[in-house]
């Protein structure tokens, strides 16, 4: 099998893997007095530290999560409901607890739907903020939506978007937002390990981060919560560390951040080797399937005649991931074809029960319902190599013509007429 | 696959002939009915679980194929206008007729493959003028009745592996000793877009009810309803008559007019229906002048589709009995003639025609004929 879909997931590094073993084997709660839960302890707190050194903060700014959706959820709601905490009874004068938060409406289903809840039945009001072409966060729309920051309870933004890849401008927002008193939550869930963000920029008062996406097990994450940051938690329980509640998980700590130092030590070199695979990729895709549309920031940067603008496109994408659009075809067929060819790719968004939705970011980024059903999310990792690249162009050019006639016969149907 | 037994098994029978098979579960609905449990066919998350912890276990790839949107226009819409317009139709023929057979299979074959394959209990057979569909070995379990209205277009790239397997409880059984856990799920019943069973009331939420006159046979007012559509022919019971029948016998609906927003009573005989007839008819497999069943009708106008009339049974609902009957096209219509006038028939159902145990075609009923007043033909 050609695995090419590393954003869904990585595949964990040998090293990541004896490293958890090894950790699995030791006896004891984190929580515990005696000298057992001390060395479990230690395996946590050592994670700890580390982790925080990939992000530049310090370890007491560093919970970790049972994976990236509670740590997303957890700053949203947390900090959405401190920022509520002073809010008097609803009706009463000068009940003027911040209540609006401010979303692009590119967001991962993470945050999408901890908003949508917090507006169904917390009283939140959402404020929508529009992107660019490529996927990019408009500045402009979010100085008009922060304003004197009243009335404001929080922002929440990607740091890089999880279908298309683009990063998105936090320094600037983060800078907007802070001049106006309202606190940011990053979700760097996609960008962890794939480009540096360490130092945290002035203004964000939380990031999300997951270990899976980087080498590290499933269903362990964290939330770097600055210091003069606080939540209202989601758990109630032994609170056994800031802003969390349940018994410390040591095995997924210390292969998170055994997967995350590594990422990081070779994170340059890693992310141009990526780019070079991309590169060779998004040629050998405007070769053989003209037809096809490269979206987000790599995308123009694939089809930009001037190198210098290739250049800074480029910089502002994540350096594996390549998303194109087909026309006439369904994502889920091309998807199917890679498949039966032995290749694992993605059409980038969110299933409900298995059916795919037209994604909400290419329709943010101004595409049409029927050009977002011919999505295709390609990610490369660490493993990934020139002879998988070129199996995946080797495939793709049926597949395409293939999954075109099946949308053909979607449009013009004859049997059964 | 729905994630019933059935296509459980078909899948696993159709993996063990040596075929590279894919298991597609088919989304129709966007807003699946949660956990009810029992399968309905489609539409809860149980039952693409099910379905896809069979792929899972025969190990084929298994994806969710969404048709909701066109599920909704040719089927739901569809079963919701034909009840405005006083029929009664049968949307898990629309279903076949549209989707699995249609709308899937030519999403399937544009994608490489060369069949659909379902847990239909029916049997296709070779014949000497091609591929002919038959009813299923377990009688109880047939479902020819719903595949009537495959072409032979849609029968040459579709298989039924249950077709002629002695019964049900075989299925179970290699169900259970394959290991798929949905051996012992109970069958699917009802309409699977209306969760309740409650169709009467699914279609009152979707049919503005008006009130309106009950007539007799004669057009004198009998009495009152609250909504034409929610009637269907052959119904007794509700009709709160406030005029007693002359004979003081009871009387059933014989016509739902909706245009007029009619409902026409009378008695029981007059149900007895001698005639059915549709315009929209179709052959499954080789027609009945090139089965050799009739033979064309040389008085007919030259290249009019007209045959002389072939002795031939007819099934008017999923789970009524064949009928012996006579059956000839004439003016664009298949007419079929009962040989013993034939109770609850309504427009819109669908008349299949059988010959022996092959189906031969159908038609949608667009009117019926009571014994009484037929007029035999010169």
């Amino acid at each position: 099998m050609i695995y090419l879909d590393h954003a869904a997931t990585s595949p964990m590094p040998p090293a990541v893997r004896s490293a958890y073993l090894s950790a699995l084997e030791v006896v004891g709660n984190p929580s515990s007095i005696h000298s057992a839960g001390q060395r479990a302890r230690a395996l946590v707190d050592d994670a700890r530290s580390r982790i925080a050194a990939t992000l530049g903060v310090d370890p007491i700014e560093v919970t970790f999560t049972g994976g990236g959706t509670e740590a997303v959820n957890l700053a949203i709601k947390g900090l959405y409901w401190m920022r509520r905490s002073g809010a008097l009874p609803a009706g009463s004068a000068g009940s003027a607890a911040p209540a609006r938060i401010l979303v692009p409406r590119t967001e991962h289903h993470a945050a999408l739907d901890a908003v949508e809840w917090l507006a169904a039945h917390e009283g939140a009001e959402l404020r929508w903020l529009e992107v660019d072409a490529l996927g990019a966060l408009r500045l402009d729309d979010l100085a008009d939506a922060l304003g004197d920051g009243s009335g404001v309870a929080l922002l929440t933004m990607l740091a890089a978007n999880n279908e298309v890849g683009t990063l998105q401008p936090v320094a600037e927002a983060a800078a907007l937002a802070a001049a106006v008193g309202v606190p940011v939550h990053v979700d760097a869930i996609a960008a962890y390990g794939q480009v540096a963000l360490s130092p945290l920029p002035h203004g964000v008062s939380a990031v999300s981060i997951s270990a899976h996406k980087v080498g590290g097990p499933v269903g362990v994450g964290a939330l770097v919560l600055r210091r003069g940051a606080e939540v209202v938690p989601l758990l109630h329980g032994g609170s056994q560390q800031r802003g969390r509640s349940g018994t410390m998980d040591a095995a997924g700590a210390e292969a998170f951040a055994v997967a995350a130092e590594l990422a990081h030590a070779e994170l340059a070199e890693r992310a141009q080797r990526k780019r070079m695979l991309r590169a060779r990729l998004a040629e050998g895709i405007r070769n053989r399937v003209p037809q096809a549309v490269l979206r987000g920031a790599a995308g123009a940067a694939a089809v930009e005649t001037d190198p210098a603008r290739a250049a800074a496109l480029d910089a502002l994408a994540l350096p594996g991931t390549l998303h194109l659009t087909v026309p006439d075809a369904e994502g889920d067929s091309l998807l199917m074809l890679l498949d039966a060819a032995g290749i694992a790719v993605s059409t980038g968004s969110a299933c409900q029960a298995g059916v795919p939705e037209p994604s909400h970011v290419l329709l943010a980024m101004g595409l049409s319902e029927a050009e977002a059903r011919g999505a295709l999310r390609i990610t490369l990792g660490p493993s990934t190599t020139e002879a998988d690249v070129d199996a995946l162009l080797d495939a793709l050019p049926a597949a395409v013509e293939r999954a075109q006639a099946a949308g053909l016969a979607a449009r013009t149907p004859r049997l059964g007429r | 696959m729905s994630g019933g037994v059935d296509s459980a098994v078909a899948a696993a029978r159709a993996v063990d002939a040596g075929h590279e098979v894919v298991g597609v579960h088919l989304a129709l609905s966007r807003m699946p009915g949660t956990l009810r449990t029992g399968s309905r066919g489609c539409c809860t998350i149980e039952d693409s679980l099910d379905a896809r912890r069979a792929a899972e276990k025969l190990g084929i790839p298994f994806y969710v194929w969404d048709f909701s949107e066109r599920f909704r226009a040719d089927v739901v819409d569809d079963f919701i206008s034909e009840y405005a317009a006083g029929r009664t139709p049968n949307p898990c023929m629309r279903c076949n007729e549209r989707i699995k057979f249609a709308a899937v299979l030519e999403k399937a074959l544009a994608l490489g493959f060369d069949a659909v394959v379902t847990g239909h209990y029916a049997h296709i057979v070779e014949g000497p003028h091609g591929r002919e569909l038959h009813r299923a070995s377990d009688e109880a379990k047939d479902q020819s009745y719903v595949l009537g209205v495959l072409t032979t277009e849609q029968l040459a790239h579709a298989w039924f592996p249950l077709g002629t397997t002695p019964s049900k409880a075989v299925v179970r059984a290699e169900a259970e000793q394959r290991g798929l856990t949905v051996a012992q799920k109970p069958d699917s019943h009802d309409i699977c877009f209306i969760p309740d069973g409650d169709t009467r009331g699914w279609l009152a939420d979707r049919i503005a009810p008006a009130t309106g006159a009950i007539v007799d046979r004669d057009g004198a007012k009998v009495g009152e309803h609250d909504g034409a559509t929610s009637f269907t022919v052959g119904q007794r019971r509700g009709l709160n008559l406030g005029v007693p029948a002359p004979d003081g016998r009871p009387r059933f609906v014989l016509e739902v007019r909706p245009r007029t927003n009619e409902v026409v009573v009378g008695p029981r005989e007059a149900l007895a229906i001698a005639e059915l007839a549709g315009a929209r008819y179709t052959w499954a497999g080789a027609d009945p002048v090139a089965s050799g069943v009739t033979t064309r009708d040389a008085g007919a106008e030259p290249g009019a589709d007209a045959m002389l009339p072939f002795a031939c049974h007819v099934q008017v609902r999923a789970h009524a009995d064949p009928v012996p009957a006579s059956a000839f096209v004439a003016d664009g219509e298949l007419v079929v003639r009962p040989l013993e006038p034939l109770l609850g028939v309504a427009p819109g159902q669908t008349a299949v025609v059988y010959v022996g145990t092959r189906v031969l075609g159908q038609c949608t009923i667009d009117r019926t004929v009571a014994a009484d007043l037929l007029v035999p033909a010169p």
